[in-house]
């Protein structure tokens, strides 16, 4: 199946460009405020990844792994959580780390190798980056089943890529969230490459069509519209909350950088691939409709454009004013109470640490 | 108030410890806002380019292009319209594998001496265990090395594989890990020693290559022959007096390639290359003598080639070399200059050398080497008598060319040097 043809399959309410396609299944009506605030997420995102590319390229950042070009699929489904819903994000999802509340500086302080995390999991209803592949949606679907069992009517959703549902852990997630009826949206990017892999080389087949082997319902989506994510990921997260289980989404897109900035895309993979991608771009496209329909004015784009570069700016400064941990803050989140061992441990290092009589400052 | 501001090199690409600066975007005295792309970087992992982490006017770039740094020093210096104010000031990147600016003291603190080990700063002094990681302890084991008399050079304090090496007082090849016997791995030795670190790249690195090919899949023979070079060299008088040779420079080189280029003619099977093909491993004696001459540049060995050279006369054949060499010194050499080459000949002569064993190029099955020309005493006729003489040393291909072969085209060589009007004559009255 060509690539032509998959995309033409996905549910998509927003051509490339801009125009609003009517859907027979799916519909989503949001007011223009809300249109809006879409678009400055995707911006605001956006900038704080090309920022962050640029730290990394500095030597601010350890290693940075880019989201550009799938803004859409991660805002889109994110924005679609309820503040008690819980999401669990990829090293990738800044998007929807974002759009659950997490700050950007949180987002930034462990690729910089200051926090083992960033944030608090509860407190953001968002789980912290599994580098892991694949294996957030073993900890999605042991969730959600509990969720399942405190008869509550929240929702999971678990992030992952094309690559990770080659992987035994995204199976049996599968299998779990299956068979227990557990609350959670499987939500797959397929960005196409696994680092350097085609998505041909791979899986030929389509991934939402695997949902049907595990018993539930599989739904292929063009990740680059964020009206079509919405009604998607929208409904799949009603299923799980009324009692009807999973849902796999797959959002077709298209991993515009490299895997991580440490990898060079231009070694494997063609640049009129990257050219076909550009048209279909996820932000473009929304910026077209908003204009078009006088939802959104060359003043409001401005305005956003200037936020983000002050965003830009704070991320820029706030990463370089960030505070390296205590080593003895390793043994902080250990157990939740004290224990003997670590106690012990944590001592020793004490000693260690006092054991030093000079500083030589720089 | 403007200020001065060092960007170094940082590590892209986790755990890099240095990259090439390929292409500068910038030059001193150009404007750069922050993340202009400034250069253009190779790593082992990748090429990319780095943004300017600092607005301004560039003040100096510290490396030039083609240059490889350690991860960490500078490449650039911006000169700051004003400092931006950042909270706390600015904080030094002490990332993973991100040096530290150079200029500054690194912050160090000295540990407190501990019970009977005075004044040592090494984590493991206190504990009497000293800091080495597996594979360097199996090292010191089998190397009969105490790790704890070595003063250690790594980082916190830990004993490296190089301080192992070197309290062993042993090379490193000796202990370097056994390759299988099959295969002709060329064991590199581990830098064990402090000395100036030259990065085999570009030209270079092309050479290793072949080089190593070559000598791995060809066996090679070498014969040598003395010449007496007295006539040689009339003739090249001669020569150079002829009005045809006015504009270039005829040196004895040209008329060894001369005579290499008969050879080759008179036995094929000098000017030929093997072939590994699925179907069977097989010979190809190329139609024309595509004569490469090994020349001596400042971008390393090149081996420029003077395609049908066996439809040269001398003196064209002198004006080709002199083109192709003057081209390649000037690093101007096409790629088209650089392949097709069917047989090589090597000037050792103009380093003062007489003989060596010249490795093949790969695919080739032959290379001349010429040494250089001195008087010596020479027997003619029952007389001691002082001549010009000249070694040659011929490498082959044993797979491809029979010990008869070679020394045939050996001694082919060798006549026509030391008589050439002979055998032009000779040549002349064959046709």
């Amino acid at each position: 199946m060509s690539d032509g043809s998959r995309v033409a399959s996905a549910v998509q309410l927003l051509s490339p460009e801009g125009e609003r396609v009517p859907h027979g299944r799916y519909e989503i009506t949001l007011r223009d405020s809300e249109l809006r605030e879409l678009y400055r997420d995707m911006v605001l995102v956006r900038r704080l990844d090309t920022e962050a590319t640029a730290l990394q390229r500095q030597g601010e950042l350890g290693l940075w792994a880019s989201s550009l070009g799938q803004e859409a699929a991660q805002v889109g489904s994110a924005r679609c959580l309820r503040p008690t819903d819980f999401a669990f994000p990829t090293y990738r999802d800044h998007g929807v780390t974002w759009s659950r509340g997490v700050q950007p500086l949180e987002i930034l302080a462990m690729f910089r190798g200051v926090t083992n995390g960033g944030w608090d999991p509860i407190e953001r209803g968002c789980a912290i980056y599994t580098i892991v592949i694949g294996n957030q949606a073993l900890h999605a679907a042991g969730y959600a089943m509990g969720v399942h069992l405190d008869g509550s009517d929240d929702a999971v959703i678990a992030y992952f890529g094309d690559g990770a549902t080659d992987e035994g852990d995204v199976n049996e997630a599968f299998v779990f969230g299956s068979v227990f009826n557990a609350p959670v949206v499987f939500f797959c990017q397929n960005n196409q490459w696994a680092i350097s892999q085609p998505r041909e080389r791979r899986n030929p087949g389509l991934i939402h069509e695997r949902a049907a082997g595990f018993g539930f319902p599989g739904v292929l989506v063009d990740g680059n519209d964020i009206l079509a994510v919405m009604a998607v990921t929208r409904e799949a997260l009603e299923r799980a909350r009324s009692g009807g289980g999973p849902t796999l989404v797959e959002a077709y897109t298209y991993r515009m950088a490299a895997h991580t900035t440490s990898d060079d895309p231009t070694r494997y993979r063609h640049a009129e691939e990257l050219e076909i991608w550009r048209l279909r771009d996820p932000i473009e496209r929304l910026k077209v409709f908003l204009a078009r329909q006088g939802i959104a004015d060359r003043h409001y784009f401005d305005q956003i454009d200037h936020e983000a570069n002050e965003l830009a700016v704070f991320v820029r400064d706030g990463v370089r004013a960030m505070v390296e941990p205590s080593a003895g803050s390793m043994f902080d989140h250990v157990y939740a109470e004290s224990h003997p061992l670590l106690d012990e441990q944590r001592r020793r290092l004490r000693d260690y640490e006092a054991s030093f009589v000079e500083e030589l400052s720089p | 108030m403007s200020e001065l501001r060092v960007f170094n090199l940082p590590d892209v690409g986790e755990g890099l410890t240095e990259a090439e600066i390929l292409r500068w975007h910038v030059r001193p005295g150009d404007a750069v806002a922050v993340n202009d792309m400034v250069v253009e970087i190779e790593t082992a992992k990748a090429s990319v380019e780095l943004p300017c982490p600092y607005a301004g006017t560039v003040a100096e770039l510290h490396v030039v292009e083609g240059a490889i740094v350690p991860v960490g020093s500078p490449i650039i210096t911006i000169e700051t319209a004003a400092l931006p104010a950042v909270g706390g000031g600015e904080r030094q990147a002490v990332l993973v594998g991100y040096g530290v600016r150079a200029d500054v003291p690194v912050a160090r603190r000295a540990r407190r001496p501990a019970d009977g080990v005075a004044g040592s700063n090494r984590e493991g002094a206190s504990t009497g265990r000293s800091r080495a990681k597996p594979l360097v302890r199996k090292l010191a084991r089998d190397l009969g090395v105490d790790l704890a008399a070595i003063s250690a050079s790594g980082p916190n304090g830990e004993v490296t594989r190089e301080d192992v090496l070197s309290a062993s007082g042993g090379s490193a090849v000796a202990v370097a890990a056994p390759a299988p016997a099959h295969t002709p791995t060329p064991t590199t030795a581990p830098a064990t020693v402090a000395g100036e670190r030259i990065p085999v790249r570009g030209v270079q690195r092309a050479m290793a290559d072949a080089m190593v090919q070559s000598a791995f899949t060809a066996p090679h023979v070498t014969e040598w022959v003395d010449v007496d070079m007295a006539r040689a060299m009339e003739v090249l008088a001669k020569l150079r007096e002829h009005p045809s040779s006015a504009d270039v420079r005829i040196s004895p080189m040209i008329l060894v390639a001369a005579a290499l280029v008969r050879a080759a003619v008179e036995q094929p099977i000098i000017n030929s290359t093997w072939v590994d093909a699925p179907d069977g491993a097989h010979v190809v004696l190329h139609r024309d003598v595509n004569l490469g001459i090994a020349a001596d540049t400042p971008r390393g060995l090149l081996v420029p080639c003077i395609k049908g050279a066996s439809a040269l006369g001398v003196v064209d054949l002198a004006r080709a070399v002199q083109d192709l060499i003057d081209t390649a010194r000037a690093g101007r050499a096409t790629p088209a200059d650089l392949t097709g080459g069917t047989i090589t000949l090597t000037n050792i002569g103009v380093f003062g050398i007489d003989g060596g064993t010249p490795i093949l190029n790969p695919g080739q099955t032959a290379i001349l080497a010429m040494g250089r020309i001195l008087d010596r005493p020479w027997v003619v006729d029952g007389h001691v008598v002082v001549r010009p003489v000249m070694q040659l040393s011929l490498s082959f291909d044993h797979r491809v060319i029979d010990g008869a072969s070679g020394s045939r085209a050996l001694r082919s060589v060798a006549d026509f040097l030391a008589d050439p009007a002979l055998a032009l004559v000779v040549e002349a009255v064959d046709r």
